[in-house]
């Protein structure tokens, strides 16, 4: 027989999950509590442990999708007996149907609720609908005794109708309304209700798709997606029809997205930028670089441009400490750094991250190589642990591993300089008053203004150039 | 962040106190950690404590081994059914096997335990029924089991609350006259709570039969113990007036001496005993945790490496007793307990609405009586009796 796993509750009180990766395919077999899939909650990256001994007959979900609490994503095949759960039983055996009486394609049977289950709940809202997420209010299961209006079906009609046009929003109202147990005020939760009023939107207005007609984050976004549709689209007509959404791809904003997104706007807002930009003749650098491989003391370790590079920048912000500070808006203050937690700007599977060095003012080349080497190891692998991410000083973004020559690096939020590093390119370049083809490399530096001025942020990139144009010039500097 | 080599959760001050108590950072004198067995299974003689396990017999230390493994399993199942949406949470408890199983093996029948929501294995040592032991996990009932049928209590999920209750307790057996103790569990974020400090007060002022068992598993949801506390645990104690221990948690027989010193001290009306037993969570703190947002990998291989399990296991292979045949048992017990927990939990009838009338008071009352009437037309009203604990339950 057919066994259908429906996603639960991993966390408490959690609506969905995104599967990140299926450990099994199709035609598996598989062992009672075998890892099956790899999920993401809001809280944590779980393993799921196989509910039952058989065979895997149907993957329901891709990988990264976000699959609602109380949906089927695996289908098992178990011998009659086999399954753990024994036979009748509500949770597991509801809204099974054997392989062949299911066309391809089609929804599953509505399954009913399961009131044994907690974080069950969802269930009833959302099975059965399309894929879509519901948007009107119908559906939800308002509670028998708390249900004065009836929704006759030519409202709930009007409700599945979703074209977002602007007109049915006044139907909206009333359904929205109907749904409201008590009628007070809509419900919802305190941080849905800011959202609303931060985007001065009534709530009143906007349909709950969550238990019992509660207004959801998503439902107060996808009301305000919808008035700025229905907006944009009431010119021009049917700009918006929803059949043809494959011409663009929504992805919902979260993770390291929507850090990364909130970080930029607060930096790119509270401090303001300059950015500077030297052109530096790095061919000595390159030469060290290259003798440094072939000895003794670095060998198994990676070295790299970006290794020598963030050793001048630790050398020049002895020189010039206003680079390593931070704006205490709060009280009024301005914090030197007697110390450098160096920050790397990392591209990863999930998004950018910048895990920092804690002390690297202290590391000696070597040690600076293996950490540089073991913070990308762990950043790439999705494994740099919170503290890393926290506490940086100032940072290093190296844009020359993309074969990028200059850009206007935004601040980490709360530092005062951030290095971008180009490319080293061969180039013909001005050499002993001859042209020559010299490995040439940009920097590009990036400063809070509030903190650095002009000169000192100069003479920060000067002293950055000179080092990495003859490594030599160290000697004049510490 | 990391934990020492001995798990202390003081100051690094504390660090090599040697075979003679030494002041500590405050003038409290640093406890040394009492070990029986170490990381690598070898049996290290102490001269006070060996005398407290000198009965363990080779037959016995495998059914401590097998009790251990046991609750592991029980606690990997569980944890599977919550993954699988077969209960709503679960705190596991991988690591502390030798905490519970040690303390929880050393208890009289009549001695009472109060505990956390944690110590599943103690419960196992207790006798729990095991769909009882997921009941409350489930969501299927509000209390897994009848307190006096295994005399522990219900897990308290207030944190800390239940050393009060202990200590009351342990006052009622004062009053009787009888030299049952009270036992209570409780980690190392409780100590920083009101309750347990209140508790302390009042065991001590009336030298109450009472045993404090701090399971230190190093971390408060995300909070380390550090940070808790500038001394170790254990040295808390001495400023209530209460004798305390510190032994390695992961050590069975440590923790076993440890809990028949303290154990003996009340049976003889020698008042209240803190044991701090320095142990780790290797799990999350539920199952709706994550620990690697807020702690080191680095961190749990270490402790990795001082297993509780592995080492008895390393003490029987070291003595010839770990067989195959040993191994199939301890195995198929396991498995069998697993087996039967999983087929409890997914059986398990749905409680009813009228349900939650009961266990409120411990006799019938009108008033109580009324409502019940009142609440079962309500029911009636939806007609099918079924229907109506869905609609309820939809809620």
């Amino acid at each position: 027989m057919i066994k259908e796993f429906r996603l639960p509750d991993l966390g408490e009180g959690l609506t969905e999950s995104e599967i990140l990766s299926w450990k099994v395919a199709v035609g598996d077999t598989v062992s009672l509590n075998q890892v099956i899939a790899e999920v993401e909650t809001a809280k944590a990256v779980v393993e799921l442990p196989s509910p039952f001994a058989g065979v895997i007959r149907e993957l329901h979900e891709q990988p990264g999708t976000v699959v609602e609490v109380g949906k089927p994503i695996v289908s098992f095949e178990v011998a009659d007996d086999a399954g753990t759960a024994p036979a009748g039983h509500g949770a597991l055996s509801r809204g099974v149907t054997p392989a062949g009486q299911r066309a391809a394609g089609e929804e599953p049977a509505a399954p009913k609720r399961e009131p044994n289950l907690v974080g069950y709940g969802a269930v009833v809202e959302s099975s059965g609908r399309p894929a879509r997420r519901p948007r009107n209010l119908p559906q939800v299961a308002v509670p028998a005794n708390e249900a004065p209006v009836r929704i006759t079906p030519a409202e709930t009609r009007a409700a599945d109708a979703t074209a977002p046009v602007v007109e049915p929003v006044e139907t909206k109202v009333i359904e929205a309304r109907a749904g409201v147990p008590s009628g007070d005020r809509p419900r919802s939760t305190p941080p849905v209700r800011k959202l609303a009023r931060d985007h001065g939107v009534d709530l009143a207005l906007v349909p709950g798709t969550g238990p019992a007609g509660l207004i959801t984050r998503e439902d107060v976004q996808e009301f305000l997606r919808q008035g700025s549709a229905a907006q944009a689209a009431a010119p021009a007509g049917q700009a918006h029809a929803g059949g043809e959404g494959e011409r663009e791809t929504r992805t919902p904003i979260k993770g390291v997205r929507k850090h990364t997104a909130a970080a930029m706007v607060s930096s790119a807002f509270t401090a303001p930028h300059v950015t500077e930009f030297l052109t530096v003749d790095v061919t000595p650098t390159m030469e060290l670089l290259a003798k440094l491989r072939g000895s003794r003391a670095f060998a198994g370790l990676k070295l790299t441009p970006l290794t020598l590079a963030a050793k001048a920048v630790l050398i020049a912000l002895r020189r010039n400490p206003s680079l390593n500070s931070r704006w205490d808006e709060v009280s009024q203050e301005i914090v030197t750094f007697n110390y450098v937690n160096l920050g790397i700007a990392a591209a990863t599977p999930r998004g950018l991250t910048v895990p920092n060095i804690k002390d690297a003012h202290s590391l000696t080349l070597e040690q600076l190589a293996e950490a540089l080497a073991l913070l990308a190891d762990t950043a790439r692998s999705g494994k740099t642990p919170p503290a890393d991410l926290s506490g940086g000083t100032v940072s290093i973004t190296n844009i020359g591993v993309f074969g990028i020559d200059a850009g206007t690096p935004i601040l980490n939020p709360g530092e005062a300089a951030i290095l971008a590093l180009g490319a080293v390119r061969s180039m013909p370049w001005e050499y002993r008053g001859e042209v020559a083809l010299r490995q040439v490399m940009t920097l590009s530096l990036s400063f809070d203004h509030r903190l650095v001025d002009g000169e000192q942020g100069s003479r920060f990139l000067a002293d950055v150039g000179a080092i990495l144009a003859e490594p030599g010039m160290v000697l004049t500097m510490v | 962040m990391s934990t020492d080599e001995t798990g202390q959760g003081g100051a690094q001050a504390h660090e090599g106190a040697g075979e003679f108590q030494e002041p500590g950072l405050s003038g409290v004198p640093v406890q040394k950690l009492v070990q029986l067995i170490t990381p690598a299974g070898e049996r290290v003689s102490h001269p006070e404590f060996d005398l407290w396990v000198q009965d363990i017999t080779d037959e016995q230390l495998c059914s401590l081994f097998e009790d251990m493994t046991v609750i592991r399993r029980i606690d990997v199942e569980a944890t599977a059914l919550q993954r699988q949406g077969e209960l709503a949470l679960w705190p596991p408890l991988l690591g502390q096997e030798a905490a519970q199983i040690g303390s929880g093996r050393s208890l009289r029948g009549d001695d009472f335990v109060f505990s956390s929501y944690r110590e599943n294995g103690v419960a196992y040592c207790r006798g729990v029924d095991l769909t009882d032991l997921l009941r409350v996990w489930r969501g299927n009932a509000s209390g897994g089991w009848d307190p006096y049928a295994i005399n522990m209590a219900t897990p308290q999920i207030i944190i800390g609350a239940q050393t009060l209750h202990a200590t009351g307790y342990a006052m009622g057996i004062q009053n009787d006259g009888t030299d049952s103790v009270a036992v209570t569990y409780f980690g190392d974020g409780a100590t920083s709570e009101g309750d347990v400090n209140e508790a302390m007060v009042f065991a001590a002022s009336f030298q109450a039969p009472v045993v404090f068992f701090c399971t230190n598993n190093h971390w408060a949801i995300s909070e380390p113990v550090r940070l808790q506390s500038h001394i170790q645990l254990a040295d808390r104690a001495a400023g209530f007036g209460i004798p305390s221990l510190r032994v390695d948690g992961n050590d069975v027989l440590a923790v076993m001496a440890a809990t028949r010193v303290a154990l003996d001290r009340a049976r003889r009306g020698g008042g209240p005993t803190f044991i701090e037993a320095v142990t780790y969570r290797m799990g999350p703190h539920t199952t709706a945790d994550d620990p690697t947002r807020y702690r080191d990998a680095n961190e749990l291989e270490d402790w990795a490496a001082k297993d509780p399990i592995s080492r008895v296991a390393a003490l029987l292979e070291r003595k010839g007793l770990l067989t195959s045949e040993l191994q199939d048992h301890v195995r198929n017990s396991a498995d069998t307990v697993a087996r039967e927990m999983r087929k409890g939990c997914t059986t398990m009838p749905d409680p009813q609405p009228m349900d939650v009338f009961k266990h409120v008071y411990s006799a019938p009352n009108s008033w109580l009586d009324r409502q019940q009437d009142h609440y079962a037309r309500y029911l009636a009203s939806f007609g099918d009796p079924a229907g109506a604990v869905s609609e309820e339950g939809a809620r």
